[in-house]
């Protein structure tokens, strides 16, 4: 019972982190633009965390390069399990324009595993409050829930 | 046998009011925020989630400074429903507040070392107002019983009036909320991280967060027995002070821990003065 309780304690209550890859900052715009009045991501019970070793849900935006992609698996390591990564952003997703560039190692995917993706050049803050739902769909099966 | 029903009621209703307390406190800050704002049980899932996170730690300090810090805000407030000595819920109180620091100047990250100094300051601009309203009550009462509180014919609040004021400022630093948010803040304003926070996580964080619910209570309980004489006149006194508390917490800025210590101690000894005053002078 307390499983079940637990289970959707972590359905509910994502905390995210957020970590600029390299971005042009487009993306990171948008994403704390999640947290304004308009659309109030607090009503999902998503806040927004500075600290990896307390976030559920960590928001990539950028390329990764050489120099820190060491940084984004330092970051991703000190998170506790259960925990879900989202790519953001064409860049984030593949690299995007910069994917060709000599210091770009490509998409977060290259560095971590990455559990959803959401595309855009720069993701509109809908597309990220709907790829954080998607990553808790995906929670959700990986945990046997039905509901 | 009454007095270990109410420990009892104590140990499980308190967190679970604590909890329902901080989600309405949530709910109204997103209201003046103009925002819509979590459920009101949300505190209660974000606990659970942590619970069930991979236990992760520094050292093994840490998961007994939150152990302890858990033991101690859940014993002051057994203590306080069981009617015990007032300045004995201080010092366990104070015993649990001094583990939490400690825990968090375990670590060598500079947020954390940051967070835990400024709670000590915290801790020693809100002791001594503490201190202060409990001696003006045992003043008062001729004891530092709880129990004596409520054999006063009338509420303490007309003999000690600028006390509640004292107690009010002590409430706003005991729980970091704004303008005295120094050591930890709930909100996003991020250049600490979580400050004293910040190297606790998973279980021991859900930990710690328990512990602040009995905390949330102790010190609305406290502000409870100035309206000893009614259970309706405690009820609305102490959401009266919770929101005020909201209040303040939503329309303030925070303030440097100099100008805290200062008008905390400052306020503190000029108010009780004043009172004391009054009290004999009556």
């Amino acid at each position: 019972m307390l499983g079940n309780l637990i289970n959707q304690g972590r359905i509910k209550s994502p905390w995210v982190v957020h970590f600029d890859c390299g971005s042009c900052n487009g993306c990171d715009i948008e994403v704390l633009a999640c947290l304004t009045p308009l659309y109030d991501i607090e009503r999902f019970g998503i806040l927004n965390i500075g600290n990896p070793k307390h976030a559920d849900v960590l928001l990539v935006t950028g390329t990764v390069n050489q120099r820190n992609k060491h940084v984004l698996k330092n970051i991703y390591d000190q998170m506790p399990t259960p925990k879900a990564v989202i790519a953001i952003g064409a860049c984030g997703c593949s690299g995007g324009v910069f994917r060709e560039a000599y210091n770009v190692v490509g998409g977060v995917d290259k560095v971590i595993p990455v559990d959803v993706y959401v595309p855009g050049c720069p993701a509109r803050p809908e597309a990220i409050i709907d790829g954080v739902v998607a990553a808790l769909e995906k929670v959700k099966k990986l945990l046997g829930m039905t509901a | 046998m009454t007095k270990i029903l109410l420990a009892v009621l104590a140990l499980v209703a308190a967190p679970i009011l604590g909890a329902l307390i901080t989600g309405v406190d949530r709910r109204i800050t997103a209201w003046l925020q103009s925002r819509y704002g979590p459920p009101i049980l949300q505190p209660l899932y974000d606990v659970l989630k942590l619970l069930g996170k991979q236990p992760m730690l520094v050292n093994t300090w840490q998961a007994l400074c939150a152990y302890v810090y858990l033991v101690g805000a859940a014993l002051s407030v057994v203590l306080l429903f069981t009617g015990s000595d007032l300045l004995l819920i201080f010092f366990v109180l104070t015993i649990g507040a001094v583990f939490l620091v400690m825990g968090a100047l375990a670590s060598p990250s500079p947020y954390s070392q940051i967070g835990g100094q400024r709670e000590l300051l915290q801790m020693l601009a809100y002791e001594p107002l503490l201190i202060l309203v409990f001696a003006s009550i045992a003043m008062l009462t001729g004891s530092f019983k709880v129990s004596a509180v409520f054999e006063l014919s009338r509420p303490m609040l007309y003999d000690l009036p600028l006390m509640f004021i004292v107690l009010g400022y002590a409430l706003t630093i005991k729980l970091r909320k704004s303008p005295f948010d120094i050591s930890a803040s709930a909100h996003a304003h991020q250049e600490l991280v979580r400050g004293v926070y910040t190297e606790y996580s998973g279980p021991y964080l859900a930990m710690i967060e328990i512990a602040h619910w009995y905390e949330v209570i102790l010190v609305l309980g406290i502000c409870a027995l100035f309206w000893s004489t009614s259970f309706v006149g405690m009820i609305v006194l102490v959401a009266l002070t919770y929101l005020a508390e909201i209040i303040v917490d939503n329309v303030t800025a925070r303030l440097t821990w100099r100008v805290m210590l200062k008008s905390a101690v400052g306020m503190g000894l000029v108010l009780t003065v004043v009172n004391m005053l009054w009290l004999y002078a009556q």
